[in-house]
């Protein structure tokens, strides 16, 4: 788990502009309008820079991958980077000893890897062993380590300091990172981005237009969506009443 | 005096069979379970949506007036409207709340149908219902299974509202339709007011009145 010099000297650079990003836009804004987003100027701006970029980039690509490839040839594709994420799913589960479906994890690759062709068929699923959606980030949250705030990244995206502190790990748990050669590891590591971003198209295209505040509505998915994963689903949700009687306590189970 | 006597007689003779008949019935008729109720809507919806698909706005305004009348009714909006605002909700006079929910009514079912229009053929799954007997509050939780994906969970939050279950919240893959909004209505609030996010809800639907033909087509 060594890091290149150069590698390190990148990390050091981007947490060093990162900082002074927030630095300055902590003293730029008053008035945070969530309580868990103190750099909200920065990360505006990050956003704005960020979604102009997969505009103009991710999602043109993303789009041409999805009317080329025939829908059981994308099936496949998507299969098989599904199924590579399937080892970091079994190391977390493991970490949050949850021991069955760590198991299931680990048969679930070693089913397809084989009988699938590679992990392009997932005949896990079909014959019921369900896929699980795990990363360091949430293992961090299940050991009880606190999410602090929330930052958007270049290029990554927005996460709470959690989050964000789990994405080494999670680098370093995924199989793409020891594809021997630089250009065919970041080939497979780019096709996986392309990928994932196809599979959000049909998300995309729904919401599109309808968003009053882009970020901020993507800001709130993202704390419900995390709390939804940590939780594995089953989440404590408690709904409010705003009619003047109070909180009226009742939740879904 | 006499007259007005006789028709409240005749009036009586009519409406009482009626009422203890409509009362009797009320009693005896046990609500739809919530995940029943669900599932028959989703049905319906799957099987319209093979025969109808969303392909122009033609077909967008009639799923529109579809939803209205076989969707909708199963709704809570107002206690959806209510959650979306958030606090400010309290200060709200009954025509501010009345309004708001008209808008935000609108933009969900609006976001709903376009929603509709990217379904591919993905199968519908039912989890088990956990309710105890008596519970007012239930989960109903449903997933589309998509080849090459994880599951999408859909799940709807339903209350008992006399003798029917209403939803008042859809939590897709985790996050809510309705309370992810609470953020940017609060904004809204907070620089100019009820009425400044009424109007900015209402012009967001005017322009959105008809969809962009060729979203269904391409990305």
């Amino acid at each position: 788990m060594s890091m290149k010099g150069s590698e390190v000297y990148k990390y050091k650079k981007t947490i060093a502009v990162l900082a002074t990003g927030m630095v300055l836009s902590g003293c730029a804004t008053s008035q945070p309008s969530h309580p868990k987003d103190p750099f909200e100027g920065f990360n505006r701006a990050m956003f704005q820079i960020n979604d102009a970029l997969d505009t103009v980039v991710l999602r043109p690509a993303a789009v041409v991958y999805d009317n080329v490839l025939p829908s059981p040839a994308k099936t496949g594709v998507s299969n098989f980077f599904s199924n590579l994420g399937d080892l970091r799913n079994a190391a977390n589960n493991l970490l949050q000893g949850k021991v069955e479906a760590a198991f299931g994890d680990l048969f679930r690759f070693a089913l397809n890897s084989t009988w699938g062709l590679l992990g392009v068929l997932d005949i896990a699923s079909e014959a019921g062993i369900p896929k699980h959606n795990e990363d360091f980030g949430q293992t961090l949250a299940v050991w009880g380590v606190g999410d602090g705030p929330y930052l958007v990244l270049p290029l990554l995206g927005g996460r709470n300091i959690r989050d964000t502190a789990a994405l080494p790990v999670d680098y370093y748990s995924h199989p793409t990172t020891y594809v021997e050669g630089d250009a065919a590891k970041y080939s497979f590591k780019a096709a996986e981005i392309v990928v994932k971003r196809a599979e959000l198209l049909p998300a995309d295209r729904a919401i599109e237009g309808r968003m009053i505040d882009k970020y901020a509505y993507m800001r709130d998915a993202y704390f419900q969506r995390r709390n939804y994963l940590i939780h594995d689903g089953n989440p404590p949700i408690e709904y409010e009443d705003f009619n003047g009687n109070g909180i009226d306590g009742d939740s879904g189970r | 005096m006499m007259h007005r006597s006789m028709v409240w007689r005749w009036l009586g003779i009519v409406l009482l069979p009626i009422l203890i008949f409509g009362w009797g019935t009320a009693v005896r008729a046990e609500p739809k379970a919530p995940d029943v109720l669900v599932k028959e809507i989703a049905d319906e919806v799957i099987e319209r949506l093979k025969q109808k698909p969303i392909q122009s706005d033609e077909d967008m305004n009639e799923w529109l007036v579809y939803v209205e009348e076989r969707v909708l009714p199963h709704f809570n909006f107002e206690r959806m409207t209510m959650l979306a605002v958030g606090p400010a909700w309290r200060q709200a006079t009954p025509e501010q709340r009345k309004r708001l929910t008209e808008e935000f009514k609108t933009l969900l079912v609006r976001t709903y149908a376009s929603a509709l229009r990217e379904y591919r053929n993905e199968k519908l799954e039912f989890r088990p219902l956990r309710m105890a007997p008596g519970d007012k509050t239930v989960r109903v939780s449903s997933y589309f299974i998509r080849p090459g994906g994880e599951p999408i969970s859909v799940d709807y939050m339903m209350e008992l509202r006399g003798d029917s279950w209403k939803v008042f919240d859809v939590v897709v893959a985790g996050v809510s339709l309705v309370t992810s909004y609470r953020s940017t209505f609060g904004q809204e609030i907070q620089a100019k007011g009820i009425d400044g996010l009424i109007q900015m809800l209402a012009q967001k639907n005017a322009r959105g009145e008809t969809l962009p033909a060729d979203a269904a087509t391409q990305g």
